[in-house]
């Protein structure tokens, strides 16, 4: 931890959930991508006076290790899928259905973002895919170096899939960039068909949206064509699938769209 | 409260550059498509800066206007929201302005004595 600037996250837990005894040898951290250094600015002594011009941008280091991941991701064939929505629209309903649809063709794992509890990381794991929690406390968003622990902890094996579900919340996690190869924005029809306007940085940086819940579109106000058209809005030519994990209806859409991932963003 | 760890990132990105120096005045640039929002980033300033150099500075924050070309018609036009949809109905809008998000200078605190 930096005493300057205090970052080092100190209350973030990363836990992967006990699945089995083969992977009993405890976490080796020096497996995964590399993770923010704990110490060391590049502090300078020269006497500095007037106006210092800076330049940085300001999500200059999450950017920074977010390609780490990307690199790390890439050598290994692993592709990352990074799943944000507001909270409750069926992310973790997706993902236990997803994985029982691609098991056992595809090893797929999980990377849960929540800010307490471990509930997500218990659902998944019943699934029988590994899992590992992320626990942000106060944070309300999954950030690169974050990311890079969880992968640490899971240790995807090569050419696998990762789901990561961010923290449920529509604003903050569409600012920081996790290295991963496309994201995917999940909104349920039960929000209603303005939330790509009200929320347009998240749809601004979807690469694919997926509409949930569409067997609840009898019971609400919502026109589907109209919703859709709110995400190309600020999002112009997205890609987006209207699914219901409840029936199964456009799930073999999504399944299709996955296997066109490649680890590395187009 | 992204603007927490955001404003995080404006003391890493300074002191990287002037160490251990009080700092005066901060100036930052959100443009108004960043997603940031500036009162918010002014709170956790106060937050974050208290026990570094930048304690007690004063934060500017410069909000470039969004403006974007479109690349079927070649229209330049000023864009107050992130709906990307040119007047000549295209969709195909390359966005010039408005999403900056960084630290642009500081001026530094004069020597004391
Ligand atoms: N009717 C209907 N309900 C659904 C569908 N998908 C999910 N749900 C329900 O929506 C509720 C929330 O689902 P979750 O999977 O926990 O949502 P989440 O996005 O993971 O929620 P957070 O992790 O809290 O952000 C649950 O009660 C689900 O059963 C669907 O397609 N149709
Ligand atoms: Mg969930
Ligand atoms: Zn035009």
């Amino acid at each position: 931890m930096c005493g300057t600037c205090g970052c080092g996250e100190a209350d973030v837990r990363v836990e992967l959930l006990a699945f089995g005894p083969d992977r009993s040898g405890g976490p080796d951290r020096s497996r995964g991508p590399d993770q923010e250094e704990p110490a060391g600015h590049g502090h300078r002594h020269e006497p500095l006076t007037g106006v210092v011009d800076i330049e940085t941008a300001l999500l200059a280091k999450n950017d920074h290790l977010a390609g780490h991941n990307r690199a790390w991701l890439a050598e290994r064939g692993i592709v990352a899928l990074n799943l944000m929505s507001s909270p409750g629209s069926g992310k973790t309903s997706l993902l236990a259905r997803t994985i029982a649809e691609l098991t056992p063709s595809r090893p797929v794992s999980v990377i849960e973002g929540d800010q307490e509890t471990r509930i997500d990381a218990e659902r998944i794991r019943s699934t029988g895919a590994p899992v590992v929690q992320i626990n942000t406390g106060a944070g309300c968003h999954l950030d690169a170096d974050m990311l890079a622990r969880g992968l640490a902890e899971l240790r995807p094996p090569d050419g696998s899939l990762v789901f990561v579900e961010n923290v449920g919340n529509l604003v903050c996690p569409a600012l920081f960039d996790l290295g991963e190869a496309a994201r995917i924005v999940v909104v349920s029809v039960t929000e209603g068909e303005d939330k790509p306007l009200k929320y347009p940085q998240m749809f601004s940086v979807a690469d694919l949206v997926l509409i949930n819940k569409v067997d609840l579109l009898p019971y609400v106000d919502v026109q589907l064509p109209r919703l859709v058209a709110h995400c190309r809005a600020v999002r112009p030519g997205v890609r987006v699938l209207p699914l219901s994990v409840t029936t199964g209806e456009g799930m073999a859409a999504w399944c299709d769209w996955l296997l066109t991932c490649d680890p590395v963003r187009r | 409260m992204h603007e927490l760890a955001i404003t995080q990132g404006v003391v890493d990105a300074v002191t990287e550059r002037t160490g251990s120096a009080p700092v005066a005045v901060v100036r930052v640039r959100v443009g108004r498509l960043a997603g940031v929002v500036p009162d918010a980033m002014r709170f956790c300033f106060e937050l974050v800066t208290a026990g570094t150099p930048l304690e007690g500075a004063e934060l500017e924050i410069e909000q470039p206007e969004g403006r974007a070309r479109c690349r079927s018609c070649g229209r330049n036009f000023a864009l107050p929201d992130p709906v990307l949809l040119c007047r000549c109905g295209s969709a195909d809008v390359e966005v010039l302005a408005g999403r900056e998000l960084g630290v642009a200078s500081v001026v530094m605190a004069e020597p004391a004595g």
